[in-house]
């Protein structure tokens, strides 16, 4: 069968993704559930404290789980659409021999197989990190003593269940896209039809017009490059803005999460814009066109979803810490009050501009060396 | 005028080395149509790739009037395939999410030229103008490939088996409006085949043979699209 596990490895953005997810839920969830089975011992001083403490840990699970999990998902669709796309004729061979669609997408499960990875890296990794944990969640000594335990439900649910779901996903979507005809799989047709419509009588130059018809064309690469910018500037501002309200370890943890979040899904996104388009790179290139040219069309297209995405994120870490603060932690007295602030915005968004800059340029560099001659090389 | 001296190319290294052109020399006059002709293996595909700045060559020059491409750096060579050079390949290579428009805008743009409409219109494609290139036949689709190269104005067309893949009628016809369309803009067109016949309707033919011209000749008519074997 063409699809093996080495094609699973290259999922490698979802396995951490997964990683992460698993890594911040395990953390918070495995925490409520060893503290809420002390609830008894728990002092009514504290208990506006615990109550506090427990809606956090619901809170970000929920929040950043989910956010991460839908991420995933989004991810996970996207590789799947792109392995057919790319292996539209040995999947089409296979169904012009009388496969059916279900015993070929069947195959798809082994993607399953990175979400997997991934959960177990981020659980065990979670799980070292437990103790640590537990010692900056009690600093002040407000609860009893409170080690950490192994409990296979959440285990099971934050790393078994959510592989068999995105195995059982990827069957779903790759059975519903190779219900495309023989034909349009051997000859790799896609559906540019409807996007004629839309501009089909638009007078704009050629480059302009490419650099839209690139953005039409992998419109999930747009969700995933204004992800990207949305951890980043998120995850910064609130490591930053945490200070007061956490403690140190945790804001670089946070800090830690943002960043990897957010250069696996840029380069992994920049990466397979530029791979996509390397025969349209290689065609404008024989014809004349620069490599300046090249890199706007197929890469200036993304930068103000990226923007689009760093607003976002500065408005949503807003929003969660504003929340967190005015409602969770509304009984206790010692938590400071929460304002926007302006000086890590504008810090962050300094960091982001050069660290978007650089990495376009790093990519302009990648399709400077495209070799011309790959297109002619089918 | 482009003169080529003593070109030289190898693949691979060591015991592997494959010498696929020995020292290739030959002259095309402005305004030329001229056919390398040659079997699979022979070194034609590789010459035209050197001779149109796609590739460098190990050894020996190629020089456009008094500039020699093989100097230039790649901006240079980019700038200069911009000014000079049109492409027609055998696979068409058209953009499959861009309309026949453009892709035929992609080569027209470069020129500065706002006419593409009419270069267009010229291979018969004036309706089909806003279908993408999947919607086409193949002959179609290499009539649009004709008319991206020719919408930029070049100086040189090089065209790759350009009927490689296509039927024998369409093949005439997309030959008949190349034959055209160079009578009457008069550019040099310098274009690689297997098929002898397709020879006939050039001026100049050089056979090419192990990585060397076995053989230059010229016809004493051109033939055209319709006349020609297949």
């Amino acid at each position: 069968m063409i699809i093996g596990i080495k094609d699973a490895l290259k999922l490698a953005g979802i396995s951490v993704i997964a990683c992460c997810a698993v890594f911040v839920c395990t953390m918070f969830l495995n925490y409520n559930v060893d503290i809420a089975a002390m609830k008894a011992e728990i002092t009514t001083e504290a208990a506006a404290m615990y109550n506090a403490i427990v809606s956090t840990g619901k809170v970000v699970a929920a929040v950043s789980g989910g956010c991460l999990v839908a991420t995933s998902a989004v991810m996970l669709l996207f590789y799947v659409k792109n392995y057919i796309d790319t292996h539209g004729k040995e999947l089409g061979i296979l169904k012009a021999l009388g496969y059916s669609n279900f015993k070929i997408a069947r195959h798809f499960w082994v993607f399953g197989l990175s979400v997997f990875a991934g959960c177990f890296l981020g659980y065990a990794l979670a799980f070292l990190y437990l103790p640590t944990f537990y010692e900056l969640q009690n600093a002040d000594r407000l609860f009893p003593e409170i080690k950490p335990h192994f409990h296979p439900i959440p285990a099971f649910l934050l790393v078994c269940l959510p592989a068999i779901i995105f195995a059982i996903l990827a069957v779903l979507y790759a059975y519903l896209r190779l219900k495309n005809p023989v034909l349009d799989l051997l000859k790799e047709r896609r559906e540019y039809k409807q996007k004629a419509a839309k501009r089909g009588g638009s007078d704009l130059p050629f480059l302009q017009d490419l650099k839209w018809s690139t953005v039409r064309g992998r419109k999930s690469l747009v969700f995933f490059i204004a992800f990207s910018a949305f951890c980043f500037s998120a995850m910064l501002q609130m490591s930053t803005s945490m200070t007061d309200l956490s403690s140190g370890e945790m804001a670089v943890m946070v800090l830690a999460i943002g960043l990897i979040l957010a250069f696996v899904t840029l380069f992994l996104s920049l990466s397979s814009v530029v791979k996509g388009n390397a025969k349209t790179i290689a065609m404008m290139r024989v014809f004349g066109y620069n490599h300046g040219d090249c890199a706007k069309a197929v890469l200036g297209g993304y930068r103000p979803f990226a923007y689009l995405g760093f607003a976002i994120g500065t408005g949503y870490q807003y929003a969660l810490l504003k929340g967190m603060v005015s409602m969770v932690f509304a009984d206790v007295g010692t938590v400071p009050e929460y304002n926007f602030d302006f000086k890590a915005c504008a810090i962050t968004l300094g960091l982001f501009v050069i660290a978007y800059e650089v990495a376009m340029y790093g990519y302009s560099q990648r399709i400077k060396k495209l070799p011309v001659k790959s297109v002619m090389m089918e | 005028m482009i003169t080529v001296s003593d070109i030289t190319k190898s693949y691979g290294t060591g015991g592997s080395k494959n010498r696929v052109l020995k020292g290739v020399s030959l002259q095309i006059s402005d305004g030329d149509f001229t056919v390398i002709l040659g079997a699979s293996g022979s070194g034609k595909s590789t010459f035209l790739n050197i001779i149109s700045g796609l590739e460098r060559p190990d050894g020996g020059s190629v020089v456009y009037g008094d500039c020699d491409i093989t100097k230039l750096t790649d901006s240079e060579l980019t700038e200069f395939r911009k000014d000079n050079i049109g492409f027609i390949f055998q696979q068409y290579f058209l953009l499959p999410n861009m309309t026949v428009e453009k892709n035929v805008r992609m080569g027209a743009d470069l020129a500065g030229n706002r006419d593409y409409r009419e270069t267009i219109a010229a291979v018969g494609l004036r309706d089909k103008s806003k279908k993408f290139p999947g919607e086409l036949s193949g002959g179609e689709q290499q009539r649009v490939a004709v008319a991206r190269a020719l919408a930029k104005r070049p100086r040189v067309l090089f065209l790759d088996e350009p009927t490689g893949a296509l039927d024998e009628q369409t093949g005439r016809q997309v030959l008949d409006y190349i034959c055209n369309l160079h009578n009457e803009y008069g550019f040099t067109v310098v274009m690689i085949t297997h098929n002898r016949n397709i020879a006939e309707m050039a001026n100049t033919v050089v056979r090419m043979n192990s990585g060397k011209i076995a053989e230059i000749y010229a016809n004493d008519r051109q033939k055209s699209a319709y006349e020609i074997g297949w």
